[in-house]
């Protein structure tokens, strides 16, 4: 079967590109939604390497996020770490607590994994939100620096661009970076490992699985990832709060994933791009927004249960098949 | 290498592949095995039968790993592997399926087959090729020889029973195992997809010099291809031997071929 025009063009590469241009438009309030966008991407495409990749439902992806953002935000402001750094350290250390934790996590199952998640990231709020001195309790980190990227305005075709436009060139990059790494993990031989976990664990110990140990690195991976993405989020967001890592940052990377669709390695992207988007439209309109979104988001997972990558797949698919219909039993 | 017929039919140079010494398994106050041994020999055939409720699938159970037992050793290749897990056990060689059919679903039967070759050759925790490059003439040559090459590309759970039981079969081979469990290979197949299964069976022993232990409940099937059977009855072993002493023991003749 030769593959069609449409499948052909690259389609990552053509988005990528468009991102990539979104600054010269010229709009701080667009170059504000797409780092929005690009950054909790990138903490959306980690967690599916858990719910997706798995079958892992954690309910505390979050705390690798916070911790990754806190570790990045206090090295930046109080220590004057340059940011690349930083940025690293923030991975690190959120991927060491994920080690500690994932080791307790992995030995449960099922709502039992996800409750234990849970009440990690619960214990790490709390220390967060009480210790003062360390992370400014509820009062967080602010100002957090942006990292000094003036050396790009001397690039060729860089220059007079706002700093923010500066720091999402420079989030763009490593996000793509990350993203381009989570999808070799995912189709790596050790991805492969994780599916079959998430179809059959069992099974997957009999043909020589060390179910646990492949849990466990998943969570690590997942976790440092998301902790690269709270680092960038900090700086965006210019300061670090106990937020960051609290429950509800953790339900909505969850209803980003399964809104975009959690069987497709890009459904975390497009759920993040439609959950960031209807979030500022609604909130500009309304002040009952949590519950208009609320009332979206049930909508749009009943309408569509495989998300809406699931979605435009099956349309796709029929289309091409001349409206005769999906393949049955296919 | 001795010959695993003349071996079991002499009773002569055996090697023991698996060595069961006293294996209880008690689920509460319930016996489910209850003090039973059995030893296999290289190359050898063998099987347990018995009604059902006999404690056929928690004594294979026992022996790969997936349950504890209360009492009892179990040896593989002179290896003590009690309570061992299960994915250890399989790297020493032994392969098992199950009763109730256990594979990939939502993978297809290229992917199931090729991920047993992943994980047994140790390529596992590689994060950084592309897993589709690896073991294709090996799960090519695996699905030509269980007979399921042309349905490669099909989604494993959508499979008819029988093809699903020989996939099965298949993630068990791809270990490339020197013992194979099987519990009940042929539960809930037709006749003729009986006959053809252990036919299929016969010859992947044969050719890759396997030692097999199975539970069934077809009296045919065991008779016609097991060279020893053990006989289980609420839990214990009542009899054990070659198909023709065990088909004329008096205890047996009681309570399991009675109704034949
Ligand atoms: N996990 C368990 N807990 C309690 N009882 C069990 C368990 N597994 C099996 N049994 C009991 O042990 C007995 C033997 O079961 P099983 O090994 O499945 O028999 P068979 O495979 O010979 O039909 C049955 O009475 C069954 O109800
Ligand atoms: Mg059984």
């Amino acid at each position: 079967m030769s593959r069609s025009l449409f499948d052909r063009i690259p389609w990552v590469l053509v988005i990528f590109i468009i991102a990539l241009g979104i600054p010269w438009l010229g709009s701080k309030y667009y170059t504000f939604l797409a780092t929005q966008i690009a950054i909790l991407s990138l903490f959306a495409v980690s967690y599916n390497l858990l719910l997706g990749s798995a079958g892992l439902v954690s309910f505390g992806h979050a705390a690798y996020f916070g911790l990754g953002s806190y570790a990045c935000g206090l090295l930046m402001k109080e220590l004057g770490v340059p940011f690349l750094i930083a940025l690293a350290a923030g991975g690190l250390m959120a991927a060491a607590f994920a080690a500690g934790f994932g080791f307790f996590c992995v030995r449960l199952t099922k709502i039992y994994f996800s409750m234990l998640t849970l009440a990690f990231a619960q214990i790490v709020w709390a220390i967060c939100f009480q210790w003062n001195e360390l992370t400014g309790g509820d009062q967080g980190i602010s100002p957090i620096p942006y990292p000094g990227l003036n050396w790009l305005s001397s690039v060729p075709g860089l220059d007079g661009f706002r700093v923010g436009d500066y720091f999402y060139f420079v989030a763009l990059a490593v996000v793509a970076l990350c993203i381009a790494a989570l999808h070799r993990i995912s189709v790596s031989p050790f991805g492969r490992m994780l599916m079959t976990i998430r179809e059959n664990p069992e099974r997957a110990s009999f043909i020589g699985v060390n179910v646990r140990a492949y849990e466990l690195a998943a969570f690590i991976v997942a976790g440092g990832f998301a902790g690269i993405a709270g680092a960038l989020f900090g700086i965006f967001n210019r300061g670090v709060f106990a937020d960051f890592l609290y429950w509800p940052k953790s339900a909505e990377v969850l209803i980003m994933t399964i809104l975009g669709g959690m069987n497709y390695f890009w459904g975390p992207v497009v759920g993040t791009g439609m959950l960031v988007v209807l979030n500022q439209q609604i909130t500009a309109y309304t002040e009952y927004w949590p519950l208009v979104l609320g009332t979206i988001l049930l909508v749009l997972l009943f309408a569509f249960p495989g998300g809406l990558l699931g979605a435009l797949h099956a349309g796709w698919t029929r289309l091409r098949s001349g409206g005769r219909g999906v393949r049955p039993g296919a | 290498m001795p010959d695993g017929h003349a071996c079991a039919a002499a009773g002569g140079e055996c090697v023991p592949v698996l060595e069961i010494v006293n294996v209880t398994k008690r689920f509460g106050g319930f016996l489910a095995v209850n003090d039973v041994s059995l030893t296999v020999n290289r190359q050898q055939i063998a099987a347990v039968i018995g009604p059902n409720g006999a404690g056929k699938s928690t004594f294979f159970n026992l022996i790969t790993g997936y349950l504890q037992p209360t009492a009892g050793h179990i040896r593989l290749n002179g290896h003590d592997i009690t309570g061992v897990a299960p994915h250890k056990i399989s790297s020493y060689g032994m392969g098992r399926s199950f009763q109730r059919t256990n594979i990939f679903p939502k993978l297809t039967v290229f992917d199931n087959i090729q991920a047993a070759f992943l994980v047994h050759r140790g390529r596992g925790g590689n994060f950084w090729s592309r897993a589709d490059r690896f073991y294709r003439d090996e799960t090519e040559a695996l699905l030509r020889q269980i007979g399921l090459l042309d349905q490669a590309d099909t989604v494993g759970g959508t499979l008819s029973y029988g093809n699903q039981k020989q996939l099965e079969l298949g993630l068990a081979l791809a270990s490339d195992p020197t013992l194979l469990l099987l519990d009940e290979p042929t539960a809930g197949m037709s006749a003729n997809e009986t006959h053809d299964a252990i036919r299929l069976l016969e010859r992947i022993a044969g050719e890759r010099e396997l030692t097999l232990l199975f539970t069934e409940h077809d009296m045919e099937v065991v008779f016609s291809i097991a060279q020893k059977i053990a006989v289980l009855h609420q839990g214990r072993k009542i009899a054990e031997g070659t198909p023709a002493e065990v088909r004329a023991d008096p205890e047996v003749r009681r309570i399991y071929l009675g109704h034949h």
